[in-house]
């Protein structure tokens, strides 16, 4: 199997505050691969150095087939960074923009002018060409950075948080966008907080969170690290929801809906052993459904106590 | 990264900060204008009032380009510190480009923007009685001494852009830079000012730069010194200067990028 992108042992802290911690990670040529974390974890810090802004304190990468400490310029050559805020002049047009960035990927200036050219055609942004890019919306704007990002036809894309902060629909038409350069063959690296996100795009996900992969794995994989099935139940009233609660003690709790998730196998006997101990405990259920796990609860189970340790101590202050 | 490749980055970088200081009408305008309204404020507001032996448009055009050069360089470290805060610094430096590169655009565009500044100055001083001694030789060295002052006081700003980091803080660099001028031997000599400040005008790179060009242009300078005395100091200051930031500046960009 070949890898575009495989790092090791990458650590790096910021004064006392170790945002990486020994992390691997290894794109497949030709894959997505999404980094999937929440805010702090660690996930732009990780793009900014395989993407050589920054250096890491320890670890290795190579990049495209370039070691990234001794060959920055080769890993430069082979990459193609759209960070999380478009990096694009807002007083220079669609066009000015492409050709700029043509150029300064040293196509000759013919050339240059027919990529920018074809770039605004496939990105759709034919139309708005001529129009300074602080004119443009969110959708087109982040487009626009995608097709700047596409001039040098890198074999690795990053892409840092790629929809954050657009509309539902300008999000599903990037998702598009990003699922074509996969097609032509394009190796991405993806970060995202979205569950959806990974879900949707990426054949490999690996589970970032502060500083530490912590799962990593096809979505099918994460999802079924967790059982099969989940099994959702449902109680009359408060009252009988807090005492299945407590005698069920892991399982995932919603105070405000009255409902605890129960990770099982999905066979009949495990749900009629579950029903039959919350019978015996005198807290039978009202109402029960059962689901295959999302990401989500493969997300919350791996990340959950953390954030709630978080959450709590923000609350406290 | 041959030669060509750096040359080719540069302009690359020069056509877009050229492009960006021609798209900022309000900024535009007001390094137009602003030439124009401080010589008519100085000349006929102050200028009555000044006793700087002879009409003031004589005395005052020189102390006029460096305040405006300052207005100039403030433009330049905000546009420096609008670039780190926005990605594009980001892209640009994953790319195999030159870094430098980025700097020589800003600096090209920041004189660019001086020269058109300071032939405004010069335009209006003539126009309202500025009469130069200066022979064809003497201009040349007056407008040498512009470029190499407006280099570095550039590169200086570029800088401070990138200490500053967000534009509001590159902006207050603008005041510090307004008000040295006023203590040095631009607006009036430094006779007239008490011991401290005396001391300070004489020994500030404004006053050996605006002199050099007094001196060239008038025949005298304020200070008494020759003109080529207070180039050798003016030149010294700007080359100072210019070593500092430059070497700074590829520093902070090396280690210091958009967080």
């Amino acid at each position: 199997m070949r890898y575009t992108v495989n790092a090791t042992g990458i650590r790096k802290s910021f004064g006392s505050h170790l945002v990486l911690d020994d992390v691997d990670l290894a794109v497949e040529t030709g894959s997505i691969l999404a980094l999937l974390g929440p805010n702090g974890a660690g996930k732009t810090t990780m793009v900014r150095i395989l993407a050589t802004l920054i250096r890491p304190d320890a670890g290795t990468a190579t990049i495209a087939g370039h070691d990234l400490r001794t060959n920055p310029v080769g890993v430069k050559r082979s990459i193609s960074l759209t960070g999380q805020y478009a990096a694009i002049d807002d007083k220079l047009t669609g066009r000015e923009n492409l050709e700029m960035m043509g150029q300064l990927r040293h196509l000759p200036r013919g050339a240059a002018r027919a990529r920018a050219g074809e770039l605004l055609a496939a990105f759709g942004l034919l139309d708005a060409a001529h129009r300074r890019a602080a004119t443009y919306s969110g959708g087109m704007m982040r487009r626009l950075d995608l097709a700047a990002s596409m001039i040098g036809r890198p074999q690795l894309l990053f892409l840092d948080e790629p929809t954050t902060g657009l509309d539902l629909h300008s999000r599903e038409q990037l998702w598009g966008t990003v699922r074509g350069l996969a097609e032509e063959g394009v190796t991405i690296l993806l970060t995202t907080q979205y569950l959806e996100e990974a879900d949707q795009l990426a054949e490999t996900i690996a589970m970032l969170d502060r500083g530490r992969i912590v799962a990593r794995g096809t979505a099918d994989q994460l999802k079924s690290s967790l059982g099969t099935e989940v099994v959702r139940l449902q109680f009359a009233d408060a009252d009988s929801y807090r005492r299945a609660a407590s005698t069920l003690g892991t399982a995932r709790t919603d105070d405000r809906l009255c409902t605890i998730e129960v990770a099982t196998d999905g066979s009949a006997a495990a749900v009629h052993e579950l029903l039959g101990w919350l019978e015996g405990a005198g807290t039978p259920p009202l109402k029960l459904s059962t689901h295959r796990p999302s990401l989500d609860d493969v997300f919350l189970s791996l990340t959950g106590a953390a954030a709630a340790r978080r959450g709590s101590k923000e609350m406290a202050r | 990264m041959s030669a060509a490749y750096a040359f080719s980055d540069a302009r690359v970088m020069v056509t877009r900060c050229v492009k960006r200081s021609l798209r900022d009408p309000e900024a535009f305008f007001t390094a137009l204008l602003l030439p124009i309204m401080l010589m008519l404020m100085f000349v006929y507001v102050f200028g009555g009032a000044m006793n700087t032996g002879g009409k003031y448009v004589n005395y005052v055009v020189p102390g006029l380009i460096v305040l405006c050069a300052g207005f100039g360089a403030s433009a330049t470290a905000v546009a420096v510190a609008t670039d780190m805060a926005n990605g594009i610094v980001d892209r640009f430096r994953s790319m195999p480009i030159h870094g430098t590169s980025i700097f020589i655009g800003h600096i090209t565009a920041s004189l660019a923007r001086n020269m058109v500044a300071t032939a405004l100055v010069i335009g209006t001083g003539l126009g309202i009685g500025w009469r130069p001694t200066a022979s064809p030789a003497e201009w040349a060295a007056a407008a040498a001494m512009i470029v190499v002052f407006v280099l570095a006081l550039s590169s200086l700003a570029a800088g401070v852009g990138l200490v500053a980091r967000t534009a509001e803080a590159a902006s207050f660099f603008a005041a510090a830079l307004m008000f040295i001028p006023y203590v040095s031997t631009a607006f009036v000599p430094a006779r007239t000012m008490p011991g401290a400040l005396h001391a300070f005008a004489d020994n500030q790179p404004f006053t050996p730069i605006v002199e050099t060009m007094r001196g060239l242009w008038m025949g005298h300078t304020a200070t008494g010194a020759a003109a080529s005395h207070e180039a050798v100091i003016a030149l010294a200051w700007c080359a100072g200067i210019l070593a500092v930031s430059i070497a700074a500046a590829s520093w902070l960009f090396r280690h210091r990028t958009a967080a």
